[in-house]
């Protein structure tokens, strides 16, 4: 049996007590998504400012999330929050594919941004709870992409 | 006709004996189906979407679990009957007073309740409520989920003052894949068939088919003969023990448990807190900690309890959350085991705290 230190991290309890980007409003904001998953009751607002990075590319101004959760998927998007900040779209959307692939236990790329989030490999020991890590990072991906798409509100129910 | 053919007969017929007697049935109007969700749509089928119109109401409840909110939600299209639901107050129990305003209309045609909540416990008062619905409505049907209240409290069908009673074998001590619909067999014999096929034909053309006598009309294919002599098993095992000895000790562990898990820091105990008013499931939340991560690790600590909806959504949004820790007790259950339960929840607590 996997340890329950490897689920419950110091890193991953930090920042479930001491939330960093938790917020129900962000303002201004250019696009807004709202990620819930009716299995576990999981509920994830993700708001994001887009700025630019100078050459004309669009980065992750700042972020504001805000939910209803268990310690993984909050802790999750705390985290995922730090990492992204400041990032350009693209690069943003890269770093969340790394963590995805890092908790489907397919090897850690881009172990420098991803910041906190290498706290979640043990995660990956409780297949139950993967998606809980994942929903962050998946409200992100889907903000980048209704951004990209000239949106600025999307739900997405998971099943 | 060989005889190991007879004699499986033989022990799938004494299994539905074995359920009639112990729930006060007819054995003609003992159905063995799948599960109680199978029971349940049976009746949406074959009762609601044929006998149910416009005009009809069929009134459940908030506090039902899904498998008696989806089949009449499937059948009320079809039907075109009004679906009303009594709604649930914030102890956890049923709101009487808009039960009332909706049965005096004298237009609920069909009642199903739930004899006992999978979720906050209570145990509804299913004999007033049915007698209630009939006096405003000779014609309407009632239905009881005795999912958590068959295993749990002894019950008698006619005492309930019921038409139609569903309980699940899983839950009574027996094997999954096996299901009850116990009831009046008149009722049956007007209903039309469920599901078409082998057992439940009396004859068989091209062009039709006439039916079998109840309940063999419900019976549709090769029956679950090992399931039902299993569930028959587990009955001789809990009369053996007595239902009322059953009750009692079920009553004594949540006597212990209740106020012992309100005592840890944060505890709410969801429902009715006298032992007496429920059965033996206690949903609990814990201020400041998400039910996943409060069944991880006291699973963790070796006791086993759920997390989540429990299938019955509505109900927990009523409590005003989107999930519930809940330990479920059984007559094999110790007060040890309530002493490690809310040792582990304690210990879950200091997890988060330290
Ligand atoms: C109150 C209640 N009704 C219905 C059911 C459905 O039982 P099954 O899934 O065996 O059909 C359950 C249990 O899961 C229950 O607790």
């Amino acid at each position: 049996m996997a340890a329950l230190d490897d689920l419950y991290q110091e890193i991953i309890l930090d920042h479930y007590r001491t939330p960093r980007h938790r917020s129900a409003t962000l303002d201004p904001h250019d696009v807004h998504v709202h990620h819930s998953n009716p299995l576990c009751g999981d509920e994830l607002d993700l708001r994001l400012r887009v700025g630019d990075d100078g050459q004309g590319r669009p980065t992750v101004a700042a972020v504001a999330y805000d939910g209803d959760g268990c310690s993984i998927s909050m802790a999750s998007a705390s985290v995922m929050s730090e990492a992204v900040t400041g990032r350009t779209l693209a690069d943003a959307d890269d770093v969340a594919e790394a963590f995805r692939l890092m908790m489907h236990g397919e090897g850690v790329k881009r172990e420098e941004d991803l910041g906190d989030g290498v706290a979640f490999t043990g995660v990956a020991k409780f297949p139950v709870r993967v998606k809980c890590a994942l929903l962050g990072w998946m409200a992100l991906r889907d903000a980048i992409r209704t951004y990209d798409e000239g949106a600025r509100e999307h739900r997405v129910t998971h099943e | 006709m060989h005889y190991l053919a007879e004699a499986a007969t033989e022990a799938y017929e004494a299994a539905r004996a074995t359920v009639a007697r112990f729930v006060g049935a007819d054995p003609r109007g003992v159905v063995f189906t799948k599960n109680a969700t199978e029971a349940l749509n049976l009746l949406a089928y074959s009762l609601a979407r044929r006998s149910l119109g416009p005009g009809d109401i069929l009134l459940s409840t908030q506090m039902e679990h899904h498998a008696n909110l989806v089949p009449w939600q499937l059948v009320q299209p079809d039907a075109g009957f009004e679906l009303r639901h009594v709604p649930v107050r914030p102890g956890g129990t049923l709101d009487l007073d808009a039960f009332e305003a909706v049965v005096a209309t004298g237009r609920v045609r069909l009642f199903t309740v739930t004899g006992a909540s999978n979720v906050v416990g209570t145990i509804n008062p299913v004999r007033e409520l049915a007698a209630r619905v009939r006096a405003a409505n000779p014609e309407a049907v009632v239905v009881v989920d005795g999912a958590q209240l068959v295993p749990q409290v002894p019950t008698d069908l006619l005492d309930l003052g019921a038409d139609f009673l569903v309980f699940t074998g899983h839950k009574l001590y027996g094997p999954t894949g096996i299901g009850v619909l116990a009831g009046r067999p008149e009722l049956l014999e007007a209903m039309p068939p469920f599901l078409g096929g082998g057992e439940m034909i009396a004859n068989v053309t091209l062009e039709g088919a006439t039916f079998n006598e109840v309940p063999y009309k419900f019976e549709a294919g090769t029956p679950m003969i090992a399931e039902a002599v299993g569930l028959a098993a587990a009955i001789d095992y809990v009369n053996g023990i007595g239902m009322g000895a059953v009750r009692a000790h079920e009553v004594a562990l949540l006597g212990a448990a209740i106020p012992a898990l309100e005592a840890v820091d944060g505890v709410t105990v969801h429902g009715p807190h006298d032992p007496a008013a429920r059965c033996a499931v206690v949903s609990f939340s814990v201020e400041g900690l998400h039910p996943h991560d409060i069944g991880t690790i006291m699973d963790r600590e070796g006791v086993a309890v759920r997390a989540g909806h429990h299938c019955a959504k509505p109900l927990v949004r009523a409590l005003g959350s989107a999930a519930t820790t809940r330990a479920s007790f059984a007559v094999y259950n110790t007060l040890d085991e309530v002493d490690a339960l809310v040792a582990a929840l304690a210990a879950t607590r200091r997890f988060f705290d330290r």
